[in-house]
């Protein structure tokens, strides 16, 4: 009786541009959770996606259940018996939670769909989970939380011998999430395999039996979670070798302040974030996933409207309704999605860098000056040295890491004073992350001023002068560069209902 | 290496024929037919060819803007209707100079493609939603101005000469090319240019191609979507002015599914129904592709209603080869 499950050896995925994993190995025993940690870009999802039968290999092996098989799509990755819940919500809103359950796989009397038994079933599936839920609810009315909680049950529905949870708790309360560990004890006594993705430090010691490591695309190391130290493992995620610098502070800093921002306000999302931009200072923004950084970059560009709050710029007031009302005043937000908020991935790349200045670029009836054009992305392709074979490559061929150079210069091209940064980095390489680095630097250093919002704390750490930390659409935190520890930063990250800093969010 | 280069020679060789395509398939149609009938290919055959896609040329002109922007617009036929409408009203009943006709046509089909696109842009109706209303309106209008009954031009007036007559033969004989497929033409070099070297032209690629990136860059999305159906409406306000002089007369029944010949002729032309991709050079072409096919089938006597299915049969194809060529050029 062999009791591994899953035996994944060898495991190279390249995508476009990128390197995601490379000669990666994975193994989960019956009965075992197995969390797997790494920094955002690690490969942890590309990782398990293949395992789920979404993406395919391009090289290793993948075992299962002592056979060496192919997973060629989801379909088949379920039948097998490997289930995974997502970490975006993949459920159709205006379906219930019981048609989205059984999606594809209705109960049926006399060719035509048995709701009752599907309510039923689901039902089942709800008091297992001790979930106080309606079956026939519309998924569109439920809270981000009760939609997790409905895709968590479509994953056990399948009675899977492998359970695969990418970043569950993410959206979930802390009640929640202790209901959805309770199941995970439960499935795990009855003999499934567990992996468990999480960015949560703490919750590896409440859950886990074991930890593997990823750090770029790279296997590190496979542990035993009661014999190791949470700083250990943060150390084997970061690595020792890219994140050595600190960050580039000038020596005299501006007190000059470009922006303010108070009392900005919408619903639940925002609640009264007020801070300051100085001149030439990098301003990193962190806290975890939906602690309203993205939305409070969005409300100052315009991008969002707001319930309340002011805007100042250079002292004076000013009314941002839209983006074009920020662009005039010389704001760029990049978005942490270029694909889709970004570029026009089907037109060339001169016409997306500049793309803002079109009109500076014509004279009268429109005529675009083409030739002006050219010069100024040519200057701009070189400046930060964005590799395509030509200027009319289309956006969607370049690789992440020169797409988002594309971004970036769109906003030089713009001549921006104010720049938002969104995960700059998310999805790109290395050796382009670097880039990106000492570009941002370099822009400070010409009086630029630089928003930073990155879930990646060394970077935040790295590059930042300041840091501005924010929980549940709160600002909690103010650190200066000398203050901006991976603890300090957990600490007020965590900081729920404005105070009382988790014990548990302090590494242990 | 040898291998190499021959095969990229291939590729290349592949790519230009597959973007020649309509082109080659309105070549293909013309060889077709006039080895099937000695009246095909005849000078006034080909002139008839020309005047009957002159309507829906500057139709699908119009049509190419907005399907460019990521939208579509169903009402250009009943606007066209309008259009004609209103230089008759112009000319016949208030008396007027020809040139106020033509005015009146022009402003109309404007400002009907600005009232479209301030109810996609401002109101965020959907598109399809939002022209179909115009559709009606302009059709509901036209009916109600004319009181149900065509509005003919007085023969004085000449009005029929804008379209009929022909600048061309007075000045080199014997080449009569009627004035309406000049204008055409001239319209479909104007679009060229505005489409591939103004601000306008640029912003509706860039609004089709992904809209909420073009609004994060800081396009005011309101103002250039309104700017880009109202150039679409001028395009359309220009046919009503030839289908006017056509008939020397406006027709106010006239004009339902007028669109979707429009459409039909954008589409066959390469232009992509999600936005970002068209040019106008390729709606000419896909216009006269199916006033080609629709003339030689009935030199051949095949019967109208055959004739209609087969035009949607060009259409379906016309897609499909475009599918194939954008899996070709992607691989």
């Amino acid at each position: 009786m062999n009791d591994t499950l899953v035996l994944m050896e060898g495991i190279d995925k390249r995508f476009p541009g990128v390197q995601a994993l490379k000669g990666c190995q994975f193994n989960l025993q019956r009965g075992e959770v197995h969390a797997l940690v790494g920094e955002n870009g690690a490969g942890k999802s590309t990782l398990m996606k293949i395992l789920a039968g979404i993406y395919q290999v391009d090289g290793g092996t993948i075992t299962f259940k002592g056979e060496q098989v192919t997973i060629p799509n989801p379909h088949t990755a379920q039948t097998m018996g490997i289930s995974m819940v997502h970490q975006e919500l993949n459920l159709m809103s205006h379906l219930t939670a019981a048609q989205n359950i059984f999606i594809g796989r209705e109960p049926t009397k006399s060719f035509l769909i048995d709701e009752n038994t599907q309510n039923n079933k689901t039902k089942e599936i709800f008091e297992l989970m001790n979930l106080n839920l309606d079956p026939t609810m519309r998924v569109s009315k439920m809270t981000v939380a009760k939609q997790q909680m409905v895709e968590i049950a479509k994953a056990l529905s399948f009675n899977a011998d492998v359970l695969i949870f990418d970043e569950p708790s993410g959206a979930l309360t802390d009640v929640e999430t202790a209901e959805l560990f309770r199941i995970i004890r439960q499935l795990k006594a009855e003999g499934t395999g567990i992996i468990y993705i999480t960015h949560r430090m703490e919750e590896l010691k409440e859950i886990s039996d074991r930890i593997t490591v990823l750090r770029d695309g790279l296997y590190v190391n496979t542990v035993n979670t009661r014999e190791t130290s949470i700083n250990e493992i943060i150390n084997m995620m970061v690595g020792r070798v890219i994140y050595e610098s600190s960050p580039e502070i000038p020596e005299e800093r501006s007190q000059e302040i470009v922006l303010e921002v108070k009392n900005l306000s919408r619903g639940n999302e925002l609640k009264d974030v007020s801070f300051q931009l100085m001149k030439g200072e990098i301003l990193g923004f962190a806290g975890l996933i939906g602690a309203g950084r993205t939305e409070t970059a969005r409300a100052i560009f315009g991008a969002d409207p707001v319930d309340s709050g002011e805007v100042f710029i250079n002292g004076k007031p000013v009314h941002i309704k839209r983006p074009s009302d920020a662009v005039a005043h010389d704001i760029a937000y990049l978005s942490e999605d270029r694909k889709r908020y970004g570029l026009c991935l089907s037109l060339d790349l001169k016409t997306n860098i500049v793309l803002p200045i079109y009109q500076k670029l014509s004279s009268v009836l429109g005529w675009v000056k083409d030739k002006r054009a050219y010069t100024i992305s040519k200057n701009i392709v070189d400046q930060l040295s964005i590799r395509t074979p030509s200027l009319e490559q289309k956006a969607k061929n370049l690789s992440g890491g020169n797409q988002q150079k594309v971004v970036v210069g769109k906003w030089l091209a713009k001549d921006a004073d104010i720049l938002i940064f969104d995960e700059p980095t998310r999805g790109i390489d290395v050796g382009a992350k670097q880039e990106i680095y000492s570009l941002l630097n370099e822009l400070a250093a010409q009086g630029k001023s630089i928003i930073m919002i990155s879930s990646e704390l060394p970077e935040i750490i790295r590059m930042s002068h300041r840091v501005i930390v924010m929980c549940e659409g709160r600002v909690t935190g103010n650190l200066d560069y000398s203050e901006a520890t991976q603890e300090n930063i957990m600490k007020f990250a965590t900081m729920r209902n404005g105070g009382n800093a988790k014990k548990s969010a302090q590494p242990s | 290496m040898k291998a190499n280069s021959s095969t990229q020679q291939k590729k290349t060789g592949a790519d230009t024929i597959q973007r020649l395509m309509a082109f080659g398939a309105l070549i293909i149609l013309f060889v077709v037919f006039s080895l099937a009938s000695p009246y095909f290919f005849t000078l006034s055959n080909v002139i008839g060819i020309l005047v009957s896609t002159a309507v829906n040329g500057l139709l699908a002109i119009g049509v190419t803007f907005i399907i460019i922007s990521g939208g579509i617009d169903l009402s250009v036929g009943t606007v066209m209707t309008l259009s004609a409408v209103m230089a008759a009203v112009t000319v016949r009943n208030w008396g007027m100079p020809n040139i106020f006709g033509v005015l009146a046509a022009v402003l109309t089909g404007t400002f009907a493609g600005a009232v479209n696109g301030l109810m996609v842009s401002k109101l965020k109706l959907p598109p399809f939603i939002a022209t179909l209303g115009m559709l009606n309106v302009a059709r509901g209008l036209s009916l109600v101005i004319t009181d149900l009954s065509p509005i003919y031009f007085p023969l004085e007036t000449g009005w029929n000469r804008i379209a009929m007559g022909s600048v061309l033969g007075t000045i080199i004989p014997g080449f009569d090319i009627p004035n309406g497929v000049l204008i055409m033409f001239g319209s479909a070099l104007v679009a060229g240019l505005i489409l591939s070297k103004t601000v306008i032209g640029r912003y509706a690629f860039a609004i089709g191609s992904n809209e909420e990136a073009a609004r994060l860059s800081g396009l005011n999305i309101v103002l250039w979507k309104t700017a880009i159906y109202a150039v679409g409406g001028l395009f359309v306000g220009i046919g009503g002015v030839i289908i006017a002089a056509r008939l020397n007369s406006a027709q106010p029944a006239l004009g339902l599914g007028y669109e979707l010949d429009a459409i039909a002729a954008a589409v066959i032309g390469g232009v992509s129904l999600s936005g970002g991709e068209g040019n106008i050079l390729g709606t000419i072409i896909g216009a006269f592709i199916i006033s080609t096919l629709t003339n030689g089938l009935r030199i051949l006597s095949v019967p109208q209603e055959w004739q209609i299915v087969v035009t949607g049969l060009i259409i379906l194809s016309a897609v499909y080869l475009d599918i194939l060529r954008k899996k070709a050029s992607a691989n």
